[in-house]
């Protein structure tokens, strides 16, 4: 079964790949929200906000980025839910594939359409002032590091996807997701929130990753944070891939 | 080509199969039959290996759907209750994607081939959610035809169609039946068996309480008594004859 993982997955990458092309609105959908939030704080709110640094968007940014990745893989639970209730799902389960692919092409899409939207993101951002000088290299670790936690919220966004009994319950999940970012250190620095919050703060996922990519675009040295945000992106992305294949194998046998 | 015995399933509490028999020759065609409920999709699920059963056999096409259930899948096909197309694709591209996960050459040519064999070449390259729900089913069958495999599994084909696109789809399942591919079919109206099946089964309250060919099962009532009756049209045959012009332009 297996010699065949990469070309189903490849078929079924297509598939959902022309999906996105066909309603792009979900990726619009996606970069509008964060894009709001980024108008408001860096035009409104901003100017109240003493961060210690010399830029607001140059802040902010990576927190919303955060933002739109996890708003963008509700889309994932949300793919993943249509197919299971037209039957196409049981179509695929019934055929000579291999079994995983089907997980896989979603879980990819997702890759993809996240990327389009978080350049979409970063473009708005330029246009608003943010700035870095940061090389190719940071580029880079700044993308491996989002690549990663898209990666392990997707693999979250597949437990909904294959339980879900309605549309909203498969995307609702998403939103302590969204929210998570505004308890961390990607809008306000943490040492200004009382003593129980900013503990949580602190030790909670995205404040690690926000330093890690915030380090990496001032080009200063990131630290133990960027160990920290790893450790978190790689954690989190192997409890969901199991729990996320056990709910798929409970579902399929 | 089908063989079922001792069949059983239950969810949770309630028990749907008590017991199944069946066995299904190659090449003919066999009507499941039973009321809502009564179990029938739970057959054929098992049977196309999306289910496990809690007791009883079942092979299909000389392999075991529990042990070696790969091999089932590669002999199988299964058109479910829901109309198993993808809505946002077009038809074609729903036949090649299928080809491709059968890993079949040339996707393309298969899929213009069965576009054609079920009067679908022109709305071929329209996304399926503009399509009727006779075309629908129509794809769907057809993707089920991708392969060609030897065993097909039809669960209420004709449920939720008009009468025009039930007699198309009953047209496509006995041209399948004369090409040599074994049908099951489920159904919930007696008509649909007594128009297509060689062997009829009535599954009720998790059991096949009998089975035969029609003949078979009409002699288990008293011999019919001769009465002379004026013949009248039916609805059917009205509603056939007023729109039947518009079908024959279509094809």
């Amino acid at each position: 079964m297996n010699k065949h993982f990469l070309g189903d997955t490849t078929v079924l990458l297509g598939r959902s790949l022309r999906h996105i092309v066909r309603s792009p609105d979900t990726i619009i959908t996606t970069a509008v929200m964060p894009i709001a939030f980024m108008l408001l704080f860096v035009y409104v709110f901003g100017g109240a906000i003493e961060t210690g640094s010399d830029s607001y968007v140059n802040y902010l940014l990576p927190g919303i980025l955060l933002i739109t990745i996890a708003s963008g893989i509700s889309y994932t639970a949300f793919r993943l839910f249509l197919d299971m209730q037209g039957g196409i799902f049981e179509r695929f389960q019934s055929m000579p594939i291999a079994r995983s692919s089907v997980l896989w092409a979603h879980v990819l899409t997702s890759l993809v359409a996240n990327l389009i939207s978080l350049a979409v993101i970063v473009l708005v951002a330029l246009l608003m002032g943010f700035r870095t000088g940061a090389n190719v290299l940071g580029w880079l670790a700044v993308a491996g590091i989002l690549l990663l936690f898209t990666l392990a919220l997707t693999w979250i966004a597949v437990i909904p996807g294959l339980t879900a009994k309605s549309v909203d319950g498969a995307s609702a999940f998403s939103y302590p997701l969204i929210f998570l970012p505004f308890v961390s250190s990607a809008f306000v620095p943490t040492a200004s929130m009382p003593g129980p919050v900013r503990a949580f703060a602190e030790h909670q996922p995205v404040t690690a990753i926000v330093n890690a990519i915030r380090d990496l675009f001032a080009q200063e040295p990131a630290g133990a944070d960027i160990w920290t945000a790893l450790a978190w992106c790689v954690g989190i992305l192997v409890v969901a891939y199991l729990f996320a294949n056990l709910t798929y194998r409970r579902k399929i046998s | 080509m089908i063989h079922v015995h001792g069949l059983e399933k239950s969810f949770k509490q309630l028990t749907v199969l008590r017991g199944v028999d069946i066995d299904v020759a190659r090449g003919s065609i066999f009507a499941l039959l039973g009321s809502n409920g009564a179990g029938k999709t739970t057959v054929v699920r098992i049977l196309a290996t999306l289910l496990r059963a809690d007791g009883g056999t079942a092979r299909v096409a000389g392999f075991d759907v529990a042990t070696q259930a790969a091999d089932v899948r590669q002999a199988i096909s299964l058109t479910g209750q829901f109309a198993a197309v993808d809505e946002i694709l077009t038809g074609r591209e729903n036949l090649v994607l299928v080809a491709r996960l059968r890993h079949l050459k040339e996707p393309g040519a298969i899929a213009d081939d069965l576009l054609r064999r079920f009067s679908l070449t022109e709305a071929g390259c329209r996304r399926v959610r503009t399509y009727s729900g006779g075309m629908r089913r129509r794809l769907d069958i057809a993707m089920s035809l991708i392969g060609d495999p030897p065993v097909i599994f039809l669960d209420e084909p004709t449920t939720g169609l008009d009468p025009e696109a039930r007699i198309e789809v009953w047209q496509a399942v006995k041209e399948l039946a004369r090409g040599g591919t074994t049908v099951l079919l489920t159904t919930q109206y007696l008509d649909e068996a007594e128009q297509l099946a060689d062997r009829i089964a009535i599954l009720h309250e998790g059991r096949i309480i009998v089975n035969g060919t029609l003949n078979e099962l009409k002699q288990l009532l008293p011999p019919a008594e001769v009465e002379y009756v004026e013949k009248q049209p039916t609805l059917e045959d009205v509603f056939l004859t007023l729109v039947g012009t518009k079908t024959e332009k279509e094809q």
